[in-house]
């Protein structure tokens, strides 16, 4: 163990961070007057100490002398109150101490050895009256306790020693062995087995869940039965995760009541993309769909795009900034490992999580113990997650969506999506295909690993309840990705160096591997080759562990030298760690003995299959009854700061959407800076084309009509791609539902109500599906401030991203009014639908009828658009969807910065008109001189409301005012709520 | 079209580095050939610095700012390829770093350069903000150089959390003195920033957006002109488009940001 340690503090002279961050903490409530920030490394080495003038010179490379000063082995000097350290716990991923030690090894030429390490940590050095509960606050502001470690030091305290040099190092000592599992147990005792894990021999303990269940441990049991012998930790544990709700997606494999023997992907969402496959023949634009890490379509005659859209809940719950950071680096990996290769090029992020002004008390554990994280460090920490993952990773990441709802708080919803590109064939062989063959060799590429993430998989098949593990959380390290992302998509793969790839993600290596030994039909692994973070791990938790940022590739024998070779020269480890062969068998070897050897074919297909049952569910609410407002004034302003509508642009701003130099139409558009539901990629410089993104998604109708609020999933995701030009035949489709307590007969019903709408809508528009993944306990159970039993359950979630082509970008069209004197119209039909509408919710009323869809008349609605649209008759579109018409105008003016003065028709109360959500419609403007041809495509289908122009936004009915704004007041509404993040 | 003979340009990859595919495909349109190179292979000497005229340190997130952003990656070239970088900077030839790119140019001393010691003389703070800031911005130039030539301004985004320039007030004025300011922040109808955000979005010193080498062969520019080469990248295009459509006058492709990559091929040209 390191017996030299130094610890070097950072500081700047005048940090100008120092009055946002004092700021910050004070409106969360904390009375800081000053809160400084220093650096710290701590150099940890045992071959070799520093000299005091050795330390200087790495004081010197970690800092920047024009600004900062550090010193060494010396507190920092400073008037305040209180010291804070905040520094990782052992095992966690700590970048910037790597970063650091590579500087140093750089520096002097020496490598840092097995136990020698630089460790990062911040120490927070507060001014202002604290007292005992308000400096609690500010700590568990500063630092997650389930990643973090905090040390804190009064002035006094701190006297002139400082804080005192912390080496957070992993320390193992035994070395680990494989051990057998005796199965032959009585049913409740193999059922414990599956709920809580197998007992580790040593200390006792349970390992962790494995979630199996009863009918899947026997399936396990006989098959062992029949093999003669007991299965070792590790067969259990691989079979745990390749059979997990998560990898195997056994709610939507089985078959489910009479009706849909196939289960639900098959039934719909399968039949669906086969059904529109077929229909579209020769324009068929799917070239990859269901069977690898992403889904691909036609881009143009030399390139296609590939898209995928993951979740990642659990851990974000736990460590919002590690879970959304993880879940992004982590979709990226699905882009590399899709094919033989694509490069990521535009990121997509969506959030679920409760108001972030609300502070509810709930707790894991009783007497008020281990609390949740509040919703506004929920979603804080989700917002810098993949700011650093994306910003991180040079993708840009224009598209995406917060969504805030009370039953969020104990398990955020967190989407995270990338969209890669790759040319169709290389080499003479199309990249979109992959091929393992037995003799080649299994390469383990990336990061080392560690325990991190175990039990990953299966912890989020169960809901989260107070024995969830720890180990469920991980920090990711992007630039180390970003180290093997470009070397493999940007030279290997155009090499052709290996013959498949895929990620490691859930399961890690025992997924990855077993699922490209389907390919040559078998595997070899030697597990003792896997780099470790750290000695004394057991083989099961090398194999299942799930350390990110690594891909698993196949490399022909004759290629393996070239292929280490330019690892190296990039700096990415890279480790051959088996062979796959045709055995049929998943063999894996530890120190010479085998510890696992299944058939390939019990490994995949050997679960039992369910058959599900669903019980209907119907809403029954009272008519909702309330009077109509004289005048919409107030209620313009109060939807308009609603935060399922307001700004949320410093999410906008802080992730960078224009890396890559393909920004068309971006996250906020127009003068007036209002977010857009769709945005525009280039993502092929040599080519006009683009590729357009958007997203729907509406949790508010799923428990009225779960049918209709998927069809309205699909319609938004549509219609926000048909509003900026790009034409309903290239767009496809992915689907990820969130669903909550699935084993509950009315939620399975709710799912197939959705799922059924999903396969009539994509049928429908002609819209295949491409990719989707599920997520089925989304709940939250723990305890109330009296310590009583709380289960919270997400509303039933369903996200669709739509993805499709552009033809011709600078024929795209933007939601901002552009010029006074220009004509807005309301195209497609309103109806009297505010069921789940952000009306009613701003009412505080449930019920109400859910909007319905005609899909033909949308489908015709929507062809005249693109055709008027590739005719430049259209000035601006936007899709109407959350807060209705009223909105959608209102968001057009202030995009615009530009009033408009509009009549609406009589028949309706004028509430219900401008709020209702009805589905399929658009506010277009258009310019005076193309008003015939812009009417004689849509016809009756096209409803005149008024003008742009002016400064003021004047609605009235039948002659008399319902609203008078100024525009810049509704500007200002519409930013105020997340104004000060 | 770009002959093999003409000059090209070295455009540094690796280790976090991403703007390079962009900033390889504005010197390609400016008429100019460039090689993206690791630089473990300029280390390992597969590829010699001596073979270009210009080298660009594109933008990016190398070593995930860690350590203070481009501090890292400096220290990697500093410790390794310090000699051929000085030589490389007392030929004729020109160094571009944007971005991730000046960052790493600040910590090199490479700017401003005053004399051949190369201390570290200014630095790109954290934005005032505290994070990163993505949007687009006019720039100004601020001197007649050979970077600025025939530019009136332009409009390109920034997208970075360490963007806040910083300097002592003696270097503020020396730079100042001998013009070596290139390009300032400024409003939409190019008038001083004076410090306002989001005009001047990181609470950079004097506005200023990016700064030459005192012999004003290097240039370090915090905003990316590589990503806004069309038109159709401009923040308000749709609008001008419009405008455009409406006056029957044709869409440019171009926008005006290709200038500044112009200059820097019309330098090799003389």
């Amino acid at each position: 163990m390191a017996s030299h340690v130094h610890r070097i503090e950072v500081r700047y002279s005048h940090d100008p961070r120092l009055q946002t961050r004092t700021e910050r903490f004070r409106s969360l409530g904390i009375p800081v007057r000053e809160l400084h920030l220093v650096d710290v490394y701590t150099v940890a080495t045992s071959q070799r100490d520093f000299t005091p003038e050795e330390l200087s010179q790495i004081g010197a490379q970690l800092s920047n002398p024009v600004v900062q000063h550090y010193s060494v082995d010396r507190p920092t000097e400073a008037a305040f109150d209180y010291a804070i350290e905040v520094g990782f716990l052992p095992g966690v991923t700590d970048n910037a101490g790597t970063t650091a030690r590579q500087t140093i090894e750089d520096y002097f030429g020496f490598r840092f050895g097995e136990g020698e390490a630089v460790f990062s940590s911040q120490l927070y050095l507060a001014a202002g009256d604290l007292t005992p509960e308000t400096l609690q606050r500010l700590t568990t502001a500063l630092a997650n306790p389930l990643v973090n470690r905090v040390h804190v030091r009064s002035r006094e305290e701190y006297g002139k020693t400082g804080m005192d040099p912390i080496t957070p190092f992993v320390r193992l000592h035994d070395l680990q062995a494989a051990g057998t599992v005796d199965l032959d147990l009585p049913d409740p005792e193999l059922a414990r087995i599956g709920k809580e894990g197998i007992v580790d021999p040593k200390t006792g303990e349970r390992r962790g869940p494995l979630a199996l269940d009863l009918a899947q441990l026997h399936a396990i049991r006989d098959y062992f039965r029949e093999l003669g012998r007991r299965p070792t930790d590790v067969e259990l544990e691989s079979l745990a995760q390749t059979w997990s709700e998560h990898c195997k997606h056994t709610i939507f494999a089985s078959a489910m009541d009479d009706d849909v023997p196939r289960g639900l992907y098959k039934t719909c969402i399968q039949a669906a993309t086969n059904t529109v496959r077929e229909a579209k023949g020769d324009d068929d634009i799917c070239v990859s769909v269901f069977t690898d890490n992403s889904g691909a379509i036609v881009f143009d005659d030399e390139h296609l795009v590939t898209c995928k859209v993951e979740t990642h809940n659990s851990p974000s719950a736990l460590d919002p900034f590690g879970g959304a950071l993880t879940g992004i680096v982590g979709v990226n990996r699905d882009t590399i490992g899709f094919g033989l290769g694509a490069r990521p090029c535009i990121n997509i992020y969506g959030y679920c999580v409760g108001d972030p002004d609300t502070e509810p008390a709930l707790f894991r554990g009783k007497n008020r113990t281990n609390p949740i994280l509040s919703p506004r460090r929920i979603f804080e920490g989700v917002v810098r997650g993949v700011d650093v993952g994306g910003n991180c990773s040079g993708i840009p990441t224009p598209q995406g969506w917060c969504y805030f709802h009370d039953r969020y708080v104990g398990k955020p919803l967190v989407f995270a999506g990338t969209v890669g590109v790759m040319p169709r064939a290389r080499n003479g062989k199309p990249l979109h295909e992959k091929q393992a063959l037995p003799g080649d060799l299994i390469v383990m590429v990336g990061g080392r690993v560690g325990k991190d993430g175990i039990h990953g998989a299966t912890f989020s098949s169960e809901a989260l309840d107070p024995a969830s593990p720890v180990t469920a959380v991980q920090i990711g390290d992007p630039i180390t990705q970003k180290k093997f992302s470009d070397v493999i998509v940007k030279e290997a793969r155009d090499l052709d160096l290996y013959r498949s790839i895929t990620d490691n993600g859930a399961g890690g290596i025992s997924c990855s591997v077993a699922e490209m030994a389907r390919e040559s039909g078998g595997c070899h692994v030697l597990l003792d080759r896997v780099p470790l973070k750290y000695p004394g791990m057991a083989p099961w938790e090398i194999w299942i562990s799930e350390s990110q940022e690594r891909m698993t590739l196949a490399v022909p024998e004759e290629k393996v030298e070239a292929f280490m070779d330019l690892m190296k020269r990039r700096e990415v480890e890279a480790t051959v760690i088996g062979r796959f062969t045709d055995t049929g068998r998943c063999v894996v070897e530890y120190n010479g003995e085998a510890v696992m050897d299944v058939d390939l074919d019990f490994l995949h297909d050997g679960l039992p299959k369910k058959h599900l049952v669903t019980k209907p569910v119907k809403a029954a609410y009272p008519e909702p009854d309330f009077p109509c407002p004289d005048r919409l004034d107030d209620l313009l302003l109060a939807m308009l700061k609603r935060k399922n509508i307001c700004s949320k642009e410093f999410i906008s701003t802080r992730y960078d959407h224009t890396v890559q130099g393909g920004h068309i139409l971006g996250p906020v558009q127009g003068a007036g800076r209002v977010q857009t539901p769709a945005t525009l990629t280039k993502v092929v410089p040599g080519s006009m084309k683009g590729v357009g993104l958007s997203q729907g998604l509406f949790p508010s109708y799923s428990e009225l009509d779960p049918y209709r609020m998927a069809l309205a999933a699909i319609d938004a995701a549509i219609r926000g791609l048909v509003a900026i030009g790009v034409p309903m035949e290239t767009i496809a489709l992915l689907d990820n539902f969130c669903w909550c307590s699935s084993d509950a007969p009315g939620r399975l019903w709710q799912l197939k109500q959705a799922a059924f709408g999903c396969r009539d809508g994509a049928v429908g528009f002609g819209t295949p599906f491409i990719s989707g993944k599920d997520s089925m306990y989304n709940d939250f159970s723990g305890f109330d401030a009296d310590s009583n039993p709380v289960k919270v359950s997400v509303p039933p979630t369903l996200l669709i991203t739509s993805i499709g082509v552009h033809p011709d970008v600078t024929t795209a069209v933007s939601m901002d009014a552009k010029f006074g004197g220009d004509l807005v119209y309301v195209v497609g039909e309103t109806r009297e639908e505010l069921g789940g509408s952000e009306y009613l919710a701003h009412l505080g009323i449930e019920g109400g009828t859910v909007p319905s869809l005609d899909i033909e008349a949308a489908k015709a609605r929507y062809e005249r658009m693109t055709d008027t649209i590739e005719k430049k008759l259209v000035a601006s579109a936007f899709p109407v969807t959350h807060g209705g018409l009223l909105v959608a105008l209102a968001k057009v003016a202030i995009a615009g910065r530009i009033g408009m003065d509009l009549a609406i028709p009589g028949g309706m109360r004028p509430d219900t008109y401008l709020l209702s959500e009805s589905l399929g419609r658009l506010v277009v403007t258009v310019a005076p001189s193309d008003r015939e041809s812009f009417e004689e495509i849509f016809g009756s289908d096209a409803h005149l409301i008024g003008r742009v122009g002016g400064t003021a936004f004047r609605v009235s009915a039948g002659g008399k005012t319902l609203i008078e704004q100024p525009v810049t007041a509704m500007e200002t509404a519409y930013k105020a709520p997340f104004g000060g993040y | 079209m770009v002959r093999a003979n003409n000059p090209r340009a070295l455009i540094m990859s690796g280790y976090g580095i991403n703007s390079e595919m962009e900033t390889a495909e504005a010197l390609r349109r400016a008429g100019m050939a460039s090689d993206i190179v690791h630089i473990n292979d300029l280390i390992a000497g597969e590829r010699s610095l001596s073979d270009y005229r210009l080298m660009v340190f594109p933008g990016g997130f190398s070593y995930g700012d860690d350590t203070g952003a481009g501090n890292a990656y400096a220290n990697r070239v500093r410790n390794n390829l310090w000699s051929d970088v000085k030589e490389f900077l007392a030929g004729d030839n020109l160094v571009l770093g944007i971005c991730n790119g000046f960052q790493i140019l600040a910590n090199l001393g490479l700017v401003p350069a005053f004399d051949q010691d190369r201390p570290r003389e200014i630095a790109l703070m954290p934005n005032r903000k505290g994070v990163l800031e993505c949007r687009f911005v006019t720039l100004k130039p601020a001197a007649d150089n050979l970077w600025t030539k025939g530019i009136s301004h332009l409009y390109c985004p920034v997208s970075h959390g360490e963007g806040n320039f910083s300097c002592s007030e003696e270097t503020l004025k020396r730079i100042e003195r001998e013009e070596m300011v290139a390009f300032r922040y400024c409003r939409d109808d190019l008038s001083p920033a004076g410090g306002e955000y989001p005009y001047n979005p990181n609470g950079a010193l004097a506005d200023i957006a990016g700064i030459t080498s005192a012999d004003g062969k290097v240039l370090g520019l915090m905003p990316h002109p590589e990503r806004a080469m069309e038109f159709v990248n401009l923040y308000d295009w749709p609008v001008r488009k419009e405008r455009l459509k409406r006056e029957g006058k044709p869409l440019p492709t171009e926008s005006m940001n290709m200038q500044f990559f112009r200059n820097i091929v019309a330098y090799f040209g003389e």
